[in-house]
């Protein structure tokens, strides 16, 4: 029997601690690049590289990033906030010490919703401890060539800005931390602060996760472990999902409660499916944080948060449901949409508005352009026909000018040629039928067809087909769903 | 004294530094002195004065978010005690 779904009802409790990588052309205390992928130690100074006598001063762009992220997480924004020096002694760290924040964070207690369009989890309102700006290190790797036991540091990383996110243990379930983390990633991304790509380390999760097992009327907690090397929102969730039913066996056995053993530290090896054990660095918590006196404080000013706050555009949560309540779209259709990104959600909000059918812009986004800009590898801001273009085309096939298949030739025509609907129509030879001469061809066609008349009165619908290949074979151009609707109209009024 | 050879064992360790006990004891010591000359500023009386968050009044120093050239890598690894021209190289570090 898999433990997590066990008879015996108790909670699973999952905090998160989420490290970005801000999107800043140069690192937080010097001008070196931030680059990924650059060979080794070839993106540092001797100011990343903990030479003495140098001196950090901030990267104010990163410190806008920060704001950015923190007000859109509804995070208090501190009046003052100040960096700390958090000493530790590792090898990827030259100066022995990392900047950070200790005890006055630029931000604190906020929170942001998850989301689910397919309703399968409740919307949870996961708290945001604190948001703080530190400097990231460098990277170690173990040096295999020759069989030498040595390891590799490469400095490049030290000093990029990292924003270190903290939630309150409020998610109950791994799908709910990967919910979080999906959302999460689609705010950073609206915002643009980070790529929050996670191969490439931008994006890194930590998770904290215990069960509270209800007892004699009480709730008791079991010992907190930490989750490590998580290097996916699906890692995350089967790390997760394996920890939860690994603690509630290990709380069966020996019925230890939070206290009674140190805070564990694991790791998910993904190969293997499970979570193993990290050596312990029990010296290493020790930090003796300290304020950085090479860095004054900063101090934030309301007017600041103010205008920070109107520079962030419309946030996916809010322009999902905009989606859905002006656009007349599911749930699940604003998701997609906005789940593309601001270009793509902003170009069908502009083709909504042009063409007066949101449902419409919606599926043939969905349908037709998502799947061309894939075909084509290239994104919305580079696809050659415009939103007002695409929307001239809707509108014909909204009006019955053109059937979907007829439109999807336009649109292939518009894109090879670069010209608008009606140019391409013409093209192709296809001539919008004029309403008054498409009812003339039915009427005709009734009065041709009296057998087929008499059939769809006699309540054989489906008889209709044969007049629709009849018009086809006379107007190629006509739209058939609109030939049907016409005869039925006829034969109706006819009764 | 104010410091303990524990303590200074401790910060060693931390610190990462391998003392001999010879050493342990001078420099607990020293570093005992230390602590206690810092110590004087204890009698001072603080009552009702904020603490201060730095030493100079000045707040929000920055810089534009603009690359400057970096090192060579030959003169980033020009220092290290060992290094393959690429990396540096340092003892092997254990897990994560
Ligand atoms: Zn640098």
């Amino acid at each position: 029997m898999n433990a997590t779904q066990s008879a015996t009802a108790h909670d699973v409790v999952i905090g998160l601690e989420v490290h970005v990588q801000l999107a800043t052309q140069s690192k937080l205390f010097c001008s070196c690049a931030t680059r990924f992928g650059a060979p080794p130690n070839t993106l540092t100074c001797p100011l990343c590289i903990g030479m003495p006598g140098t001196l950090p001063v901030m990267n104010r762009h990163a410190f806008e990033l920060a704001l950015q992220t923190a007000v859109s997480l509804d995070c208090q924004i501190a009046p003052f906030t100040k960096w700390d020096r958090k000493n530790y002694y590792y090898p990827d760290l030259p100066k022995g010490y990392q900047i950070s924040q200790y005890d006055l964070p630029f931000s604190h207690d906020g929170h942001l919703d998850t989301y689910d369009p397919k309703g399968n989890l409740p919307v949870r309102r996961v708290g945001i401890i604190r948001v703080h700006l530190e400097e990231d290190a460098g990277k170690s790797m173990h040096d295999e060539a020759a069989g030498k036991s040595d390891s590799l540091i490469d400095l490049n990383r030290t000093g990029t800005p990292l924003l270190e996110i903290v939630t309150e243990p409020d998610m109950r379930s791994p799908a709910e931390a990967k919910a979080f983390l999906t959302e999460l990633k689609l705010l950073l991304t609206y915002l643009g602060v980070s790529d929050c790509n996670m191969q490439e380390g931008s994006l890194r999760v930590d998770a904290n996760i215990n069960l509270h097992v209800p007892r004699n009327g009480e709730t008791i907690a079991t010992p907190i472990v930490e989750v490590k090397n998580m290097n996916s929102f699906r890692a995350v969730e089967r790390a997760l999902e394996y920890e939860a039913g690994r603690q509630w066996e290990e709380w069966q056995a020996t019925g230890q409660k939070m206290g009674d053993v140190p805070k564990q530290t694991r790791g998910w090896d993904d190969a293997a499916n499970l979570t193993r054990p990290q050596r312990h660095k029990e010296e290493s918590s020790d930090y003796r944080y300290f304020p950085d006196p090479d860095l004054v404080p900063v101090v934030v000013s309301p007017e600041e948060i103010e205008v920070i706050t109107k520079s962030l555009g419309e946030l996916p949560a809010a322009l999902r449901s905009r989606l859905e309540s002006e656009y007349g779209l599911s749930a699940y259709d604003s998701d997609v949409l906005v789940n593309q990104g601001r270009s793509l959600a902003s170009y069908f909000v502009q083709v909504a508005e042009a063409c007066g059918n949101g449902k419409l812009a919606s599926n043939w986004i969905q349908q037709d352009i998502l799947r061309l800009l894939k075909e084509r590898q290239e994104t919305i801001d580079d696809f050659p026909v415009s939103a007002a273009a695409l929307a001239d085309l809707l509108r014909k096939v909204d009006q019955g000018e053109l059937d979907t298949s007829k439109g999807r030739d336009v649109l292939g025509g518009m894109i090879d040629s670069g010209q608008p609907a009606e140019d391409v129509m013409l093209e192709l030879g296809i001539a919008a039928v004029d309403e008054s001469e498409l009812t003339a061809l039915c009427e005709q066609l009734l009065v041709e067809n009296e057998r087929i008349v008499a059939d769809v009165q006699a309540g054989k619908v489906q008889a209709i087909g044969a007049l629709i290949g009849q018009a086809k074979k006379r107007n190629p151009n006509v739209n058939p769903g609109r030939v049907r609707e016409i005869c039925l109209q006829l034969i109706s009024k006819r009764a | 004294m104010s410091l303990s050879r524990e303590a200074v064992t401790k910060v060693a360790l931390l610190a990462r530094l391998e003392l001999t006990p010879e050493e342990l004891d001078s420099i607990t010591s020293q570093l005992g002195q230390i602590v206690d000359y810092v110590q004087q500023l204890s009698s001072v009386d603080t009552e009702g004065v904020e603490p201060m968050a730095h030493a100079m009044e000045q707040h929000n120093v920055f810089r534009a978010d603009e690359v400057r050239p970096s090192l060579p890598r030959e003169e980033a690894l020009a220092n290290a005690p060992r290094h393959n021209d690429e990396y540096y190289r340092v003892p092997a570090v254990l897990g994560d």
